[in-house]
């Protein structure tokens, strides 16, 4: 399933507590562009410290799963990358979250041209109560694109692009509210990849649906990746071996361990990620 | 018994009969005033009754038998009636005999003994006037210029006392246009050229301005003076000719009274008419009392005026608590800090909800009549002082007086509106480069507008109903005009209206003729009703058609 994964012959880096941050540094992949690196983050909600010293690398144009049990701040690291963190009070951040040079963490950028950049689909479907095809033109519109001819084409672009066109070509104008859970997930997507962004976060995309439609998810992301780079969060590690193609284990806001899918299930370097695959724990 | 308790069988007749006592109680105060109020557009037999008297003196009573009553003997002799010895109880009836003019008593109450039976004679008319309130009588003689061209016996009577009725409302039709239309028109200019001698008072010119614009006045007043005089003259011609006709009647006790048509709205014979016939003037009467102008006190004729009053209101209050209400509750909800601050701004709105509402008729005149008011006045009307234009109470201020009473309604549920919009939507919005404001106003607010809805419907169903503040800040017992017509500005927000809830305070317990009120109390009442669910019911729809293309996410 991963076929970049393994001709690409990852180096596999290993890390716990007692590893120096300068251990952590390495962590680069061969044969891989980075995207986005994360340099020693932490993240506090007022006290609590949610994330504890990350550093990895998000590969560019791959699936990297962030799996780990419930409270681990996976989500809360995913949604790091396009600053919804934000939205809560009481959050402080420091380290560095480098995309193409820039730092996503810096004041000074702008947050919404950001997240036009880093799209998010959330755990349970959140489409607009408007009609299907405004709900994908709905990205566009805010930035001005309002020609009827553009939006159709970008319209359908998208929602072929999220294998979902076929299924309401003939009501584009019917409400979203009116489409099943999987359709509306994938509606997101598609709103989602509406406005091209560069990386997609998937926070738990699949957990809210019936089996078939998950696997029309996965189908999908795999379709995506040649594309986009993906980010996806999840409790289910079937679903994290099937789709992604490196894989992070994140155990109490601490990356325990990170590496290529295909190694780190079959052949994981900590014992806490091997408890964790096995179902020990978590 | 111990299971019948235990099954839980009590619990649920004790909440169904919670929900049956709630029903009669709705259904009991609505048919009560249904029945009295659209009784009282019937038109009633007329009773002719020979009464004997004890001494052997005989009368005759005409008119309608409003109700009868069984009382004790006792109280009718303390009342200083005559009852025979063996009596116990007594019935007495409520008679309807008009004629207040020539009697001073059009209800009066007589004791059954000595009654003969009751007659409904084919020729007794029931004659509604603009004056005094009905007549009941037998017809005589039609007058024109003072020569008789009918007698009652005539064939052709009737239809000639039609037409002439037909005539004289048509003329009264024509007064009221001139004297309402064209010399209320004049008189606005003649107040406008007073208004601009005034300004040029306040405003001290140059000799040379001043000369030509008191010139200019002076010439304007005398074309206006000029268009006056013949109106005037075509409104004397117009009153003259309405007094042309005139009907020659008897009273029951054999008097004779000529009544001019002049003063004459509509003449009927009751005890002729068939169910249809009386349909057909139920219909007109129920007309005539939605769409005219009060007369006599309040007392008869309609209450367009109240309604028009109270819809405009209404409308008014709506236009600007809705945008005050919503533009809070967003900032509250969404954009201000959570915390001890708006805790303390929001118990002080719910608390301002539970305000008696006459504290804001006396905030109203207090701050927005004479405060407000007065400054506008001083600033924009100073040419009209010492008359105030906005300084006294009026349709604007009795609206914002409303508005502010509701301001806590729609702030409320506009919250709570806010409040159950999941956050996924919002977020949604976010990740795809939304601002805070752009996802507020394309996403969340349209999500809201259910809420907001029924905000509104609320704070119309309160405040259509209000009556207290509303005397303060005013609602008048008779307006002389529409705070809505057709000239300039169109809509006066200055003027004094009428209103509906004030009309029935008004009505039932001021007016000097109880009985005749009593019946228009009931009606007015229903009418209100009426016209609150009315309102409410296009609001509640306009809120389902939103709720129905928002489904599923904010249920």
């Amino acid at each position: 399933m991963n076929s970049q994964a393994t001709n690409a012959s990852p180096i596999r880096v290993s890390l716990n507590q007692t590893a120096g941050s300068e251990g952590k540094e390495a962590l680069l992949m061969a044969n891989e562009t980075p995207k986005i690196q994360v340099k020693d983050l932490n993240l506090y909600y007022g006290q609590d410290q949610a994330l504890k010293n990350i550093c990895l690398t998000i590969p560019e144009k791959k699936v990297t799963a962030f799996i780990g049990p419930s409270g681990c701040g996976k989500s809360t690291l995913l949604r790091c990358f396009n600053r919804m963190n934000d939205l809560v009070d009481n959050v402080t951040i420091t380290g560095e979250m480098i995309m193409d040079g820039i730092d996503i963490n810096d004041p000074k950028i702008n947050v919404a041209e950001l997240r036009r950049q880093v799209g998010m689909v959330f755990q349970k479907p959140n489409p607009f109560p408007k009609s299907i095809y405004e709900n994908v033109a709905y990205g566009l519109r805010l930035q001005g694109i309002n020609d009827r001819q553009t939006l159709d084409k970008v319209v359908e672009k998208s929602l072929k692009g999220a294998a979902l066109w076929d299924e309401v070509k003939d009501r584009l104008n019917e409400s979203a509210m009116g489409m099943s859970g999987g359709q509306q997930q994938r509606l997101v997507i598609a709103r989602a990849i509406a406005i091209e962004p560069e990386v997609i976060l998937l926070d738990e995309p699949a957990s809210a649906l019936d089996p078939i439609s998950t696997l029309k998810i996965e189908e999908l992301i795999n379709e995506l990746k040649d594309q986009y780079t993906i980010v996806i969060v999840t409790h289910n590690m079937q679903q994290a071996a099937r789709v992604s193609d490196y894989t992070a284990f994140m155990y109490m806001g601490e990356l325990i361990e990170f590496g290529a899918t295909d190694q780190l299930f079959t052949n994981p370097g900590v014992k806490q990620t091997e408890d964790y695959i096995t179902g020990r724990y978590g | 018994m111990k299971t019948w308790f235990k099954s839980g069988a009590p619990w649920i007749w004790l909440n169904g009969g919670a929900v049956a006592i709630c029903m009669i109680m709705v259904i009991g105060l609505i048919g009560l005033i249904a029945v009295r109020g659209f009784g009282h557009f019937w038109p009633a037999n007329v009773a002719e009754i020979e009464i004997n008297d004890h001494t052997g003196a005989q009368s005759v009573v005409l008119g309608e038998v409003v109700r009868s009553q069984t009382i004790p003997a006792v109280v009718a002799r303390d009342t200083g009636n005559y009852v025979p010895d063996d009596l116990e109880l007594v019935t007495r009836y409520l008679i309807k005999q008009g004629n207040r003019d020539q009697t001073g008593r059009d209800f009066v109450w007589y004791l059954e003994p000595g009654m003969e039976e009751f007659r409904y004679p084919q020729n007794a008319f029931v004659i509604e006037r603009r004056e005094w309130g009905n007549f009941y009588g037998y017809p005589m003689l039609l007058q024109r210029e003072g020569e008789t061209i009918a007698t009652a016996d005539d064939e052709n009577f009737w239809s000639l006392l039609q037409q002439s009725v037909d005539r004289s409302l048509a003329l009264h039709r024509e007064i009221q246009k001139v004297e309402k239309r064209s010399i209320g028109a004049i008189n606005t200019k003649i107040n406008n050229l007073r208004l601009d001698l005034r300004r040029l008072d306040l405003r001290d010119p140059p000799a040379e301005v001043r000369a030509a614009e008191e010139a200019r006045v002076a010439q304007a007043r005398e074309q206006l003076d000029l268009e006056y005089q013949q109106l005037r003259v075509e409104l004397d011609a117009l009153y003259q000719s309405t007094r042309r006709d005139s009907l020659q009647m008897r009273m029951s006790d054999n008097k004779e009274v000529t009544i001019s048509l002049a003063n004459i709205v509509r003449v009927t014979a009751p005890n002729t008419m068939s169910i249809p016939a009386k349909l057909g003037q139920y219909a007109e009467r129920l007309w005539e009392f939605l769409s005219d102008q009060p007369r006599e006190a309040n007392t008869e004729g309609g209450i367009f005026p109240a309604i028009f009053g109270t819809v405009t209101m209404v409308f008014v209050m709506s236009i600007m608590v809705t945008p005050f209400g919503i533009l809070a509750a967003i900032y509250l909800r969404e954009y201000a800090k959570q915390g001890l601050m708006t805790r303390i701004i929001r118990i002080s709105v719910y608390n301002l909800a539970g305000v008696p509402s006459i504290v804001y008729g006396v905030f109203g005149l207090g701050f927005f009549v004479y405060f407000l008011g007065g400054n506008l006045d001083r600033l924009f009307y100073e040419a009209a002082l010492p008359t105030p234009t906005f300084g006294t109470p009026g349709l604007f201020w009795a609206s914002l007086t409303l508005a502010l009473l509701t301001l806590p309604i729609v702030i409320v549920s506009t919250e709570e509106g806010l409040a159950r919009i999941p956050s996924t939507i919002r977020q949604g919005s976010l990740a795809l480069g939304a601002t805070k404001s752009e996802t507020l106003w394309k996403v969340i607010v349209p999500l809201a507008t259910p809420a907001m809805m029924t905000g509104l419907i609320l704070a119309i169903a309160r405040a259509a109903g209000e009556v207290a503040p509303l005397m303060l800040v005013g609602v008048v017992k008779l307006a002389p005009t529409l705070p809505v017509d057709a000239t300039f500005p169109f809509i006066h927000l200055e003027r004094k209206i009428m209103h509906l809830g004030f009309h029935i305070y008004d009505v039932g317990f001021q007016s000097p003729n109880v009985e005749a009120a009593r019946p228009l109390v009931y009606a007015t009442a229903l009418v209100l009703v009426i016209l609150i669910v009315v309102l409410n019911l296009t609001a509640i729809s306009i809120r389902n058609r939103l709720r129905e293309r928002y489904r599923s996410v904010s249920d």
